[in-house]
């Protein structure tokens, strides 16, 4: 069971859980290694990460640089807190879009899970309102039909917008 | 300049976004908005408020009528926001699971 769930905890968490059919020592690597990271954490299809510093020990910042090649760009910045290999991550990050968002303070971790790992991200938010920002914009599945339907209008028009730009190749 | 903060508080409240969800089958207007959703016109036009001022929702002029639609630039730049950070974690991990399996040593044989 891979499946990605998404709750919420208080007024001011967020908790993802996620199953990996490899062990916590390759998960938790293909979280620090810089090599490893530029390989996945991208977002939809078209986005790349030219940029990727992470300096995975306590007090070691991070700064992830996305772009869509198509003048669409985004970095976010971070320092780790704590580091426990290969069973826990501590840090802060905060998305410049450019004007950087309130501060999400993130704690990893990696527990066995049968032959794989079970990843629990729980993030902490300053309060509940930029909790609710942060979910209203796309976080969270199943929620209100009305929103179901946002979804659908935002994956046709990235579609057509991954349509026109192959189109152009 | 759309301010994305005010993009995302606008969208922080369901009605608001149910709203948009219905704009974006068409424009329509206050009446219109108001008939699903069990809510007087003047608290649909409060909504409407913080939509335009967050250059999410614009009006246009029909005769007597003042019809409202997504405004182009808004639904823009919330949708790249909303597309980074949602199909960031769904398509994200499904690479994340390939590069879990190319890094794996040749005990990769699907035990399980």
């Amino acid at each position: 069971m891979n499946k990605l769930t998404l709750t919420t905890e208080g007024d001011t968490h967020i908790v993802v859980t996620r199953h990996f059919a490899a062990p916590p020592e390759t998960v938790y690597r293909a979280h620090t290694e810089p090599a490893l990271i530029q390989q996945w954490l991208l977002g939809p299809d078209g986005w790349t990460m030219p940029v990727c510093i992470n300096d995975a020990q306590p007090g070691g910042k991070m700064r992830y640089e996305w772009t869509n090649g198509k003048g669409g760009a985004f970095h976010i910045t971070g320092e780790y807190v704590a580091l426990e290999p290969y069973s826990r991550i501590v840090h802060i990050e905060r998305m410049h879009l450019p004007d950087p968002t309130p501060d999400n303070h993130v704690e990893t971790t990696f527990q066995p899970d049968g032959a794989g790992t079970l990843m629990t991200i729980r993030m902490t938010l300053p309060d509940s309102k930029t909790r609710a920002a942060m979910l209203s914009t796309g976080m969270e599945h199943g929620m209100e039909a009305s929103y179901v339907r946002m979804e659908a209008l935002v994956n046709a028009t990235l579609l057509q917008a991954s349509a026109a730009h192959n189109s152009r190749l | 300049m759309t301010n994305l903060n005010s993009s995302f508080s606008a969208l922080a409240d369901p009605t608001r976004r149910a709203i948009l969800a219905r704009l974006a089958q068409g424009e329509a207007t206050v009446m219109e908005l108001a008939e699903p959703f069990k809510m007087t016109q003047p608290a649909i036009s409060q909504h409407l408020k913080v939509l335009e001022a967050a250059g999410l929702v614009e009006s246009r002029i029909d005769g007597t009528k003042r019809p409202r639609r997504l405004a182009k630039r808004g639904v823009e730049e919330t949708e790249q926001w909303l597309a980074t950070l949602r199909q960031a974690l769904e398509r994200n991990y499904q690479r994340l699971d390939d590069v879990l399996a190319a890094m794996q040593p040749q005990k990769g044989k699907k035990t399980q």
